[in-house]
């Protein structure tokens, strides 16, 4: 079970976790990324490449599913206005035992964040809007599954 | 060639994106940008940080001395931030 989703639409992480849990494993690993309240954030705003995106998203699962021994695995990522609170991507992962599903988990987001082709603007309650910027963390993040 | 923006970029330039004539002498992803911030000082100033810029070759991820090869659209933007 590969699954990749782009959701122009909140998403419910239960819900789009649920595929994941009738897969006979023992395991299911997953990360929730919310939209964060940063200084008078009110909202983020995410644009993305169609087509490049959904292609990135499934190269990165097929990575995954390699690497460790995966019964399935997805990723859901909003696009459009996300208000502070809201998930803004769901990954998840099931295995037979956990550790596979908690590697899994981590290599889709940290690769996710560096090489998926998104982008994250910031909205604030004076109407103003400024576009986030890559941070070195997160490539050292991602470069460490190297 | 289908030349696409992103994000700042995007912004910067005024396009999501146009069709181009390009010169046969460009080889690679670099010498293409390096004309395109020639065209205006829109561009220029778009292009300017050549190093906060990132690429994709139809649809690919590639760094600047990619050769452009048969290459159909090039995609031009800022570091990603999705997650």
């Amino acid at each position: 079970m590969r699954h990749v989703r782009i959701s122009s639409t909140p998403i419910q992480p239960d819900q789009e976790l649920a595929v994941l849990a009738g897969l006979g494993g023992g395991a299911l690993s997953s990360f929730t990324g919310i939209a964060r309240d940063d200084g008078g954030v009110t909202a983020i705003e995410l644009e993305h490449y169609p087509g490049m995106t959904e292609a990135c998203l499934s190269s990165l699962i097929e990575a995954a599913t390699a690497r460790w021994s995966l019964l399935g695995a997805l990723i859901t990522h909003r696009v459009g206005i996300v208000p502070v609170g809201a998930p803004v991507v769901v990954v998840g992962a099931a295995s037979l035992h956990r550790a596979e599903a908690l590697e899994a988990t981590a290599f889709l987001i940290d690769r996710l964040k560096t090489e998926a082709p998104f982008w994250k603007r910031e909205h604030y309650a004076d109407g103003t809007a400024k576009w986030v910027e890559a941070k070195p963390s997160d490539d050292a993040r991602s470069d460490r599954w190297s | 060639m289908k030349l696409v923006y992103f994000a700042s970029v995007r912004e910067a330039i005024g396009l999501s994106h146009e069709e181009r004539e390009v010169p046969n002498d460009l080889r690679t992803v670099g010498d293409l940008v390096a004309w395109l911030a020639g065209q205006s000082e829109e561009y220029a100033s778009a292009l300017n940080d050549r190093s906060r810029l990132r690429f994709a070759l139809d649809q690919n991820l590639v760094a600047a001395d990619a050769l452009l090869g048969g290459g159909q659209e090039l995609a031009i933007f800022p570091p990603v931030t999705g997650g």
